[in-house]
């Protein structure tokens, strides 16, 4: 027997970190404490406790994800750099080579989008050669596509003030922006369980949907212009955005993520590729802890988008079609939900409606911009 | 079948789990029709996009209102019934679950488990309890110890994670709490007494202090959610709000006078606020109280909450010039109106009606060379570098500039027919020449097609309509034509006869014109001469057209009182202009043209008001659902069992949850190793 060791008695959260996890800590709130000190007589209230639950919430996440405390480090350095380098000029973008060719954020996310192409080359080649060195650049390169896309809209958040102090605000504001940060909460999602379960050949699969992501994006880029800083419109120009729209892409990027966990269940339970593959009851597991995930935060997001409503329109719930298509999203994997854990299904079934879901979402997503119109009015194609 | 059993089996279908997640499906795909049509539009769109026959089936089924329709409703009202149901058949087994420890368990029970372990022992129960109970405690289990059994055993029954079960109910409950609160809030109270015949929503448009008792509502009444738009100067003490293709008038226990109305822009001209300057007199106090409302930033008075929700003209007053388009005199006179009031015009013993329907005092408009035509041809590599830097850089691509004022009207003649018009204040600058704009359309989802009036040299619209003026007037045209043959035939030697035949032709080709524009000189072209010839004719006629044109322009300038005009390039251009626009003036359907020359602007507040009881009882309920769902996701029940059984000198270890998951195994694996150490040392 192998487990010899007795069990440590598990240990009050204090004890287990170590003095990296506080010099982290101290960071993150020296840097909140600047920018509150700096910055907060130009906050409401509202926005202030924003600030500090974004500081505590990245203190809990590097403590209980180490690797994040890395990005933190990288993106922050970053984003400096293309501050200082800025110089409070926008037009040093166009001549200054380090923003020009790196850290302007347009820049950065045209990095993003190489980045998370060579990483989908990677995460193929892994699979397709069963090579462990493939599989571990391809993370690599997706840890790098995630920091050039923060580092990218931290710079966009500084260039919006740039351009006018009114028009200055966080870019997750239009479709531009939202599908940047889809890319980047997504890629963390697969990375966090790819770490724990060991389970990266499902990179591979999440690797589509994100190059879908990004195409939609270039697209959106080169043929729309949407990439254009734009100010907020008056209904936008709320602090209920920085919470609402973050926990929706949670709840969407765990979705999508399902779903791609959904695809190669179904080939390993088809008798396909099963040594290639995580087994099945990995990715069973796997499935259920994303779509919880999504659901738990997607509940939240409703909520709060409700709330905001409440105060932007003058009700919380008015059936808009963006609203309305929240609920159905909602109401289907409420029914997964129960189908797995009260009926015990599992399976094909399951797996099949996860990749369903998928498309769902996308008409919440993307689809009630294209087609229906209503209140939202963040982006329209 | 007993009636019992009948009614325990509707109880079980409600509370079942099958029905209830066949009614999520079927509240999903009903939601889904909503979003696909769109709801609470006029009547008369429905009619026009499903026609006369499906129209009255759909209103049937209520398919512009879903989400007020009576078996959305129902459906709603099943879940909520279904849900209470099943909380109210497993609430009181999930609390037992939690509370109870199964210390009653036997060794047969345990033994039926698939994680479980015997370890063996030599120590006595005593020596093992302390180890155990403090490893239990350590790792987050309460326990509980039974007497000593018969069989001289003894139980330790730990359990972790009870919270669990707790999450179930407040999910439950929460969603009940939300839909109960939603229903308040929803028009159900309404919708009963309509059902009921005691409240019936007004259908004409009249005076809302004309609108019957039966619909309206009484300021008592408990939630509502309704419209007004108030102009500046003016108060309002009720709202409406729309109930299928009729409305209700709600009253409000309070008056609200908009004093300003403002709207701040970005220096791109979008649009960076609405606010509005409110005074509210309570009824019953006489209180009065001064407050700013704006988007995102809501009043909330005596239990109602005012929000910033839209804008309009609130009955900009317009003074205006009117230009007759075919009349043979050179006769302007002057209108006067406001927006959403109605003026006559007579025209020639034709009476029209002028309804004003809306005023802009400005119109941001991309005027960029490109603006319309983006697709460039450039190398991939050149396209890419175009689109590094800053999300700012390509903003001065857009050449986004105020146009000035405009305003739109119906002019309606006496059969009822009536079309759009849409005219700005200002003259614009296209290719290079000043033109005042006139939009027409003869349907609201038409694009406006403008007509382009030219500017004289002195920046007006006079000289073209004197030049007009002279074409319309037959005694004018014959002088014009001889004037033209005049001038025309001066070098050459002159030949009175060629000289007339040049003054008819001429004529006849100005009387074609003035008939239907190029399109009659055309049909004309086209029957009368032959097909060969027909492109050199219409150069000849265009020419004469022209220089005819020309002269009328000299003429109606005199006649005017104008100095003549210089024969120049601009004047030419300005000629050939002015006769396009006579030409398309065919196509404009009005006969005249309204010039705005003066406005007071009113504004006018789009206000929505509720009063929701509803919503803290959907907040509370919402608190209830997000603990209950992390509850239900992130605490894991654990139940683990240790019966000591001196006798036999071993311990059965059993482990169980309610939610099989990797981690259980793995947390099964971990304890059955550290509990052997701690036993069987
Ligand atoms: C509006 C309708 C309903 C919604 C939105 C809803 C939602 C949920 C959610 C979100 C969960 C959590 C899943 C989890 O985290 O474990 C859940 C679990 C559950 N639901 Fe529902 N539910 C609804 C109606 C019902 C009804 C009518 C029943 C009656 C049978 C029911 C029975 C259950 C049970 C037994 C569980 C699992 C509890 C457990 O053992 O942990 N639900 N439900």
């Amino acid at each position: 027997m192998e487990l010899t060791h007795a069990l440590p008695a598990p240990q009050p959260l204090f004890r287990r970190l170590n003095w990296l996890d506080w010099v982290y800590a101290a960071l993150v709130i020296a840097g909140a404490g600047y920018a509150l000190a700096r910055y907060g007589s130009h906050m409401e209230g509202y926005e202030q406790a924003v600030l500090i639950g974004a500081a505590g919430a990245l203190t809990g996440l590097g403590w209980h994800w180490k690797a994040v405390r890395v990005l933190l480090a990288v993106i922050t350095v970053g984003a400096l750099a293309a501050i200082s380098l800025y110089q409070g000029d926008l037009a040093r973008a166009d001549h200054v080579f380090g923003l020009k060719y790196f850290l302007s954020s347009q820049t950065a996310i045209m990095w993003m989008s190489v980045l998370f192409a060579l990483a989908t080359l990677a995460y193929w080649s892994a699979l397709v050669g069963r090579s462990a060195t493939a599989g571990a650049l391809a993370s690599a390169l997706t840890w790098g596509a995630v920091a050039m896309a923060l580092v990218g809209l931290l710079a966009r958040w500084y260039e919006s003030y740039l351009i006018s102090p009114d028009v200055g605000h966080i870019p997750i504001s239009n479709l531009y922006e939202v599908f940047v940060l889809f890319c980047i909460i997504t890629s963390l999602l697969h990375l966090y369980y790819e770490a724990r379960y060991g389970a990266r050949q499902i990179g591979a699969f999440v690797s589509i949907v994100i190059m879908a992501a990004v195409g939609f994006l270039l697209w959106y880029t080169f043929d729309r212009g949407a990439h254009e800083i734009q100010p907020l419109v008056p209904a936008l120009q709320s602090w209920w955005m920085k919470i609402h729209v973050p926990a929706n892409f949670v709840g969407y990027g765990a979705f999508s993520v399902a779903a791609m966990v959904a695809v190669p269940y179904l080939l390993v339970k088809g008798g396909r590729f099963t040594t290639a593959l995580p087994p099945a009851d990995v990715m069973d597991d796997l499935m259920y802890k994303l779509i919880a995930i999504g659901f738990a935060f997607f509940t939240i997001a409703t909520i709060l988008g409700a709330m905001w409503a409440a105060e932007a329109w003058g009700g919380y719930w008015s059936w808009d079609p963006k609203e309305t298509w929240a609920l159905i999203v909602w109401l289907n994997y409420a029914a997964w939900l129960h189908m797995r854990l009260i009926k015990g299904l599992r399976g094909p079934v399951l797996a099949w409606w996860a990749v369903i879901g998928l498309f769902v979402t996308l008409f919440a997503f993307l689809g009630v911009n294209m087609f229906l119109s209503g209140l939202h009015s963040y982006g329209q194609l | 079948m007993t009636r019992r059993a009948h009614g325990s089996g509707v109880y079980e279908l409600l509370s079942s789990m099958r029905f209830a997640v066949s009614l999520l499906t079927v509240l999903a795909i009903a939601s889904v029709l909503g979003t696909v049509l769109r709801q609470a539009e006029p009547y008369p769109n429905y009619v026009e996009q499903f026609g006369q026959f499906w129209f009255p089936v759909f209103e049937a089924l209520s398919l512009y209102d879903v989400y007020h329709a009576t078996w959305f409703v129902i459906i709603l009202a099943f879940l909520v019934a279904s849900t209470a149901l099943c909380i109210y058949r497993n609430g009181p087994l999930m609390l037992r679950e939690m509370r109870s420890f199964r210390e009653n368990a036997t060794e047969k029970s345990l033994l039926q488990f698939t994680h479980r372990f015997e370890f063996a022992s030599g120590r006595t129960t005593d020596e093992l309890l302390n180890p155990v109970t403090s490893y239990l405690a350590q790792h987050g289990f309460r326990y509980r110890l039974t007497d000593v059994r018969a069989d001289a055993s003894r139980l330790i029954a730990a359990k972790a994670g009870s919270f669990h079960r707790a999450g179930y109910l407040f999910t439950h409950v929460g969603i009940v709490v939300i839909c109960i609160g939603g229903l308040i809030d929803g028009n159900l109270p309404l919708k009963i007494l309509q059902v009921a015949g005691a409240r019936v929503p007004e259908t004409r448009d009249i005076p809302q202090s004309q609108v019957p008792a039966p619909s309206r509502l009484s300021a008592r009444n408990a939630s509502f959610r309704g419209n007004i738009t108030i102009p500046e100067g003016s108060s309002a003490d009720v709202v409406f709000f729309n109930v299928g293709d009729g409305y209700y008038v709600q009253e409000l226990p309070f008056t609200v006078a908009l004093k300003k109305f403002y709207i701040e822009h970005y220096t791109t001209g979008q649009p960076k606020d609405f606010a509005s300057d409110v005074i509210v007199q309570d009824k019953s106090t006489g209180q009065v109280s001064e407050h700013t409302i704006r988007v995102n930033h809501p009043l909330i008075h005596d239990g109602i909450a005012i929000y910033q929700a839209s804008f309009a003209d609130g009955g900009t007053r317009m003074t205006l010039t009117g230009w007759p388009l075919f009349s043979g005199r050179i006769a302007s006179f002057t209108l006067t109106g406001a927006v959403n009031q109605v003026a006559q015009l007579k025209n020639a013993d034709v009476e029209y009606r002028v309804e004003f329907s809306d005023f802009r005092p400005f119109n941001v408009e991309n005027l960029s060379e490109n603006a319309g035509s983006r697709v460039e041809v450039a190398s991939v590599s050149k396209r890419i570098l175009a689109q590094l830097g800053s999300g700012a850089a390509n903003m001065s691509g857009k050449d986004l500039r105020n146009i000035g004022p405009s305003f739109q009207y119906r002019l309606r003649d006496a059969q009822g027919q009536a079309r759009e018009y849409h005219n700005y204040m200002l003259p614009l600058e296209l290719d290079g020449r000043w033109y005042l704009l006139s939009g027409v359309r003869s349907s609201p989802n038409e694009a406006f097609r403008y007509l382009r009036l030219p500017l004289d040299a002195d920046g007006g619209i006079q000289g073209h309509m004197a030049l007009r003026a002279m074409l319309f007037d037959s005694e004018a045209r014959r002088d014009v034509a001889r004037r033209f043959a005049q001038n025309a035939a001066r070098g050459e030697a002159a030949n009175e006869t060629m000289r007339e035949r040049l003054a008819e032709s001429a004529e006849r080709v100005l009387d074609l014109f003035t008939r239907g524009g190029f399109e009659a000189v055309a049909d004309f072209l086209g029957k009368a001469v032959p097909e060969s010839e027909q492109e050199k004719a219409a150069q000849v006629y265009l020419k004469v057209l022209e220089g005819a044109a020309f002269e009328a322009l000299q003429l109606g300038r005199s006649r005017g009182g104008l100095p003549p005009a210089i024969a120049d390039e601009g004047t030419a251009f300005f000629v050939r202009d002015s006769l396009n626009a006579v030409s398309d003036s065919f196509h404009f359907g009005a006969p005249v043209y309204l010039q705005l020359n003066r406005y007071e602007e009113v504004k006018a507040s789009g206000l929505q008001m509720t009063r929701s009881p509803g919503k803290s009882i959907v907040y509370a309920g919402s608190l209830f659902l997000v603990l209950g769902v992390f509850a239900m996701f992130y605490i894991r029940e654990r139940r683990l069992w240790l019966l000591v059984k001196p006798g036999a000198g071993t311990v059965l270890f059993a482990m169980s949850t309610n939610r099989p998951s990797p981690e259980f195994e793995r947390e099964v694996a971990l304890h059955r190793v550290a509990l052997a150490q701690l036993i069987e040392a």
